[in-house]
C-alpha cells in the first residue's frame, strides 16, 4: 500500500454535477487551490453520465423563482425548506446561461427564446452534459481532480472538519488530504433496497447504482444533524428498462391508464408521490398492469422519441426496436422503483442552513446529499454548488487552519489493514448487500410490501441492519476495489439505520408510498408540520424535531 | 443490462476504462479490455459511444426482456449512428445530431 499525505484549500468530495459546479464557481471568484476527490472518473460520473433528457428547473416568462420554491413546497407537502429553495430558484436561470456557454445545446424558437415543456422545464440535448462539465474543471490549473479516488471517512476534531481519508482504487494508495473547507456533494443513497430485478439486470435502477450514500453516512457517523431521511424518493418508470416516464408524460401529453383502460391519475392526485401511491393501488386492486398511454401517437412523435431516449435512457429505445412495439403501437408499461434516499428529489440529506454549511464547521453540503430542496434536478443541483462555493469562500477569509494528529491516520490504518488481511470469512460484501437489501425489502417499506410499514416491522429491520453491520467488520477484500465495496456496503447500512429511524419518528402518512406509516395511515398537521431531523450520540439515532423555515425572505442560521 | 467488449476489435486505448462511473472495465493480459463485473452495469452506454472503433455492444439481460439484439455507435462528426443489430442479422440504424434538441 502506497501513502499520499495532500494539502487543499477546498476538498471536493465527488465531482459530479454540484461538486463540477462548486470548483468552476471557486475559480472564478478567487484563487483558492481545490482539489476534487472523485470515486469514478468526473468525464462520466455521477448522475449525468448517460445524459440528461431536459433542464427540469427553470424559470420561465411570467413566473418567478418564488414561483418555482412555492411548487416544491406543495409537491413537498410542506415539508421543505422555504430560504433553500428560493435562494437556488433565483440561480436557475443563470447557471441555464452558463451551461449553455459551456456548450449544451437548448432548443430555441425564431427569436432565439428557450422553448419549453411546461412552465419550468426547458428542451435541450443533454447526453453529452457531463463531459461539458468535466471538460471546463479540467481547464482550470487551480483545481486538481484525482480520479479513482474513493473518500471513506472525514477528519472532523471538535466539531469541526479538516479533511477527509480516501483510497485509490486503482492505484493501492492510501489518501490522507488535510483541507480548510470540504464541500461534500456526493449525491444520494442507491442500493438501499431490493431493485427491481435483482437478478443480472440488478444495476438498471433510476439512481446511479454507484452513488451509495457516502457523504449522508460519514455525516452521520461525525454527529452531523441530517433531515427529512423519511422522505423517501420513488421514482414512476417504465418497466424493465426504468426509463424516465416524463418524457413520455410531458412530451406527448401520455395519462396514465390501467388495464381496463381507465385513466386513474385524477383519483390519486398528481403529485410525484401520488402518480406512484396510484400504480401501486391500482395493481394491488386487481386493475394492474399500468401504461401509459402513447398508442395512437403519430410516427413523427414516436421517431422523436426514439431519438430523445437515445440521449439520456437509450435501453428503452432499444427495448422498442429489438421488440417491435414502438410506443405509436404500444402502450408503455410503468412501475415504481425501490427507494431512493436522494435530496435531489426529496428533502432527504444534511441540515444546512441558508448559505449550505451544514452543522459541522467547515463542512458544505451541495446537491443531492443536501437536505430540504427538493426538485432540484441538474440546474438546482449547480445553483447549490454555487452557492456552497461561495460560503467556503466567505469561511475561508476568518478561519483556522485544518491539522490531521498522526493517531487519526493510524486508526484509519489500522482499519482498512484489517479488511485487506488474509482471513477465512464465511460471509461476503456482496452476500451482506443481499442481506440489507432483503431485510430493507421486508421490513422497512420496500417493493415487497407496496412501500408500507408499520412500527413492529421497522424494530425487526433496526436490529437486523444492526446485526449484519456487525457482521460487516468481519469482511475481506482482495485488493482496493473490493476494499471500496466494504465501504460502500457499512456507508449503506449507516444510512439504512437513518432511514429505519426516521420512518418510525414520523407517526403519520404525509406522503403516499413514500413514507406510509399503516399504524399512522392519515396526515395529521397538528403534530407533523414539523421537520424530523437526527444526530447520532454514540452510535445511536436520536429524533430532533424542528419547526418549519417558511415564509417570503426567510432565512435559517444554526442555533445550537 | 450490460455490455460485451470484442477483444478482436478493442485496440486497448483505455477510454471505456476511463469514462466508466463504476470502475467496472479491466485489462486482460493482452491489454485487452473486458467488463470484470457485468452485473454491476447501469447501461449508462458511456463505453459504447466513446469506443473509437465500436468494439462495445449494448445489450439488455433476458430478466428485462432483452432478446438478443445489440447496440453500438458509429461517430460522423456530429452524427451518431445507433446500430441496433437483431440476432437474425438486420439491422436499425438511428441518427441522432448532437446539435439537435430533444423535441420532447
Amino acid at each position: 500500500m502506497k501513502k499520499e499525505f495532500l494539502h487543499t484549500d477546498v476538498l471536493i468530495i465527488g465531482g459530479g454535477t454540484a461538486g463540477c459546479w462548486a470548483a468552476l464557481t471557486i475559480a472564478e471568484q478567487s484563487d483558492r487551490q481545490v482539489l476534487i476527490c472523485e470515486k469514478a472518473h468526473i468525464r462520466r460520473s455521477g448522475c449525468l453520465a448517460a445524459g440528461v433528457n431536459a433542464l427540469n428547473a427553470y424559470i420561465t416568462e411570467g413566473h418567478t423563482p418564488q414561483d418555482y420554491a412555492d411548487y416544491c413546497m406543495h409537491d413537498a407537502a410542506g415539508i421543505a425548506r422555504e430560504d433553500l429553495l428560493v435562494t437556488m430558484s433565483e440561480r436557475l436561470n443563470s447557471v441555464t446561461r452558463r451551461l449553455e456557454q459551456l456548450g449544451l445545446v437548448i432548443l430555441k424558437d425564431a427569436a432565439g427564446n428557450y422553448v419549453s415543456r411546461g412552465w419550468r422545464n426547458i428542451k435541450i440535448n443533454g447526453e453529452n452534459i457531463k463531459p461539458l462539465l468535466a471538460d471546463a474543471v479540467l481547464a482550470l490549473d487551480q483545481v486538481t481532480v484525482l480520479n479513482r479516488v474513493n473518500i471513506i471517512d472525514f477528519e472532523v476534531q471538535d466539531n469541526r472538519i479538516c479533511g477527509a481519508y480516501g483510497i485509490g482504487i486503482e492505484n493501492d494508495t492510501f489518501y490522507v488530504i488535510q483541507a480548510d473547507a470540504v464541500i461534500v456533494a456526493t449525491g444520494g443513497a442507491a442500493g438501499l433496497y431490493k431493485p427491481n430485478n435483482p437478478g443480472f439486470s440488478r444495476h438498471k435502477m433510476w439512481y446511479p447504482p454507484f452513488n451509495t450514500g457516502a457523504g449522508y453516512a460519514m455525516g452521520i457517523r461525525h454527529g452531523a444533524e441530517m433531515t427529512t431521511f423519511e422522505m423517501r424518493f420513488i421514482a414512476l418508470r417504465c418497466k424493465d428498462t426504468i426509463a424516465p416516464t416524463g418524457t413520455l408524460a410531458q412530451g406527448v401529453g401520455a395519462r396514465q391508464i390501467n388495464s381496463l383502460g381507465e385513466v386513474y391519475e385524477q383519483k390519486y392526485g398528481l403529485t410525484t408521490s401520488e402518480r406512484v401511491y396510484g400504480t401501486v393501488n391500482e395493481n394491488q386492486e386487481g386493475r394492474g398492469p399500468c401504461f401509459l398511454r402513447t398508442e395512437g401517437i403519430s410516427d413523427e412523435q414516436q421517431d422523436s422519441l426514439m431519438k430523445a431516449y437515445l440521449n439520456m435512457a437509450p435501453s428503452q429505445t432499444l427495448k422498442w426496436i429489438e421488440t417491435g412495439h414502438g410506443p405509436a403501437s404500444q402502450n408503455v408499461e410503468i412501475e415504481g422503483t425501490e427507494p431512493y434516499i436522494v435530496g435531489g428529489h426529496t428533502a432527504s440529506g444534511y441540515w444546512v442552513d441558508t448559505g449550505r454549511a451544514t452543522t459541522i464547521r467547515g463542512l458544505y453540503a451541495a446537491g443531492d446529499v443536501c437536505g430540504g430542496a427538493p426538485q432540484k434536478y441538474v440546474t438546482g443541483a449547480l445553483a447549490e454548488g454555487e452557492i456552497a462555493a461561495e460560503s467556503v469562500l466567505h469561511f475561508l477569509l476568518d478561519c483556522d487552519h485544518a491539522s490531521i494528529p498522526q493517531e487519526h491516520i493510524d486508526a484509519h490504518l489500522h482499519e482498512i489493514g484489517h479488511f485487506l488481511s488474509d482471513r477465512n470469512t464465511l460471509y461476503t460484501t456482496e452476500q451482506l448487500e443481499e442481506a440489507m437489501q432483503t431485510v430493507m425489502d421486508s421490513y422497512a417499506g420496500g417493493i415487497k410490501t407496496n412501500y408500507r410499514y408499520n412500527a413492529g416491522q421497522l424494530a425487526l429491520a433496526d436490529e437486523k441492519i444492526r446485526q449484519i453491520e456487525a457482521l460487516s467488520d468481519t469482511l475481506h477484500a482482495s485488493d482496493f476495489q473490493e476494499l471500496m465495496y466494504i465501504y460502500e456496503l457499512r456507508e449503506r447500512l449507516t444510512v439504512c439505520r437513518s432511514v429505519i429511524a426516521h420512518l418510525a419518528a414520523r407517526q403519520e402518512t404525509r406522503w403516499h408510498s413514500f413514507a406510509e406509516h399503516l399504524d399512522y395511515p392519515d396526515r395529521d398537521d397538528a403534530h407533523w408540520n414539523v421537520y424530523v431531523n437526527s444526530r447520532m450520540e454514540n452510535g445511536e439515532i436520536r429524533v430532533i424535531l424542528r419547526d418549519l423555515v417558511t415564509g417570503k425572505g426567510c432565512h435559517y442560521e444554526h442555533q445550537d | 443490462m450490460s455490455i460485451r467488449i470484442d477483444s478482436k476489435i478493442c485496440i486497448g486505448c483505455g477510454r471505456c476504462h476511463d469514462v466508466c462511473p463504476g470502475t467496472l472495465i479491466k485489462f486482460d493480459c493482452d491489454h485487452r479490455a473486458y467488463i470484470k463485473y457485468p452485473r454491476d452495469c447501469w447501461g449508462c452506454t458511456s463505453c459504447v459511444k466513446e469506443c473509437p472503433v465500436s468494439a462495445i455492444r449494448f445489450y439488455l439481460g433476458a430478466d428485462i426482456g432483452g432478446q438478443g439484439s445489440m447496440l453500438h455507435t458509429e461517430q460522423e462528426g456530429e452524427i451518431l449512428r445507433w446500430i441496433i443489430e437483431h440476432p437474425d442479422g438486420r439491422t436499425t440504424e438511428i441518427q441522432v445530431n448532437r446539435k439537435e434538441s430533444n423535441q420532447y
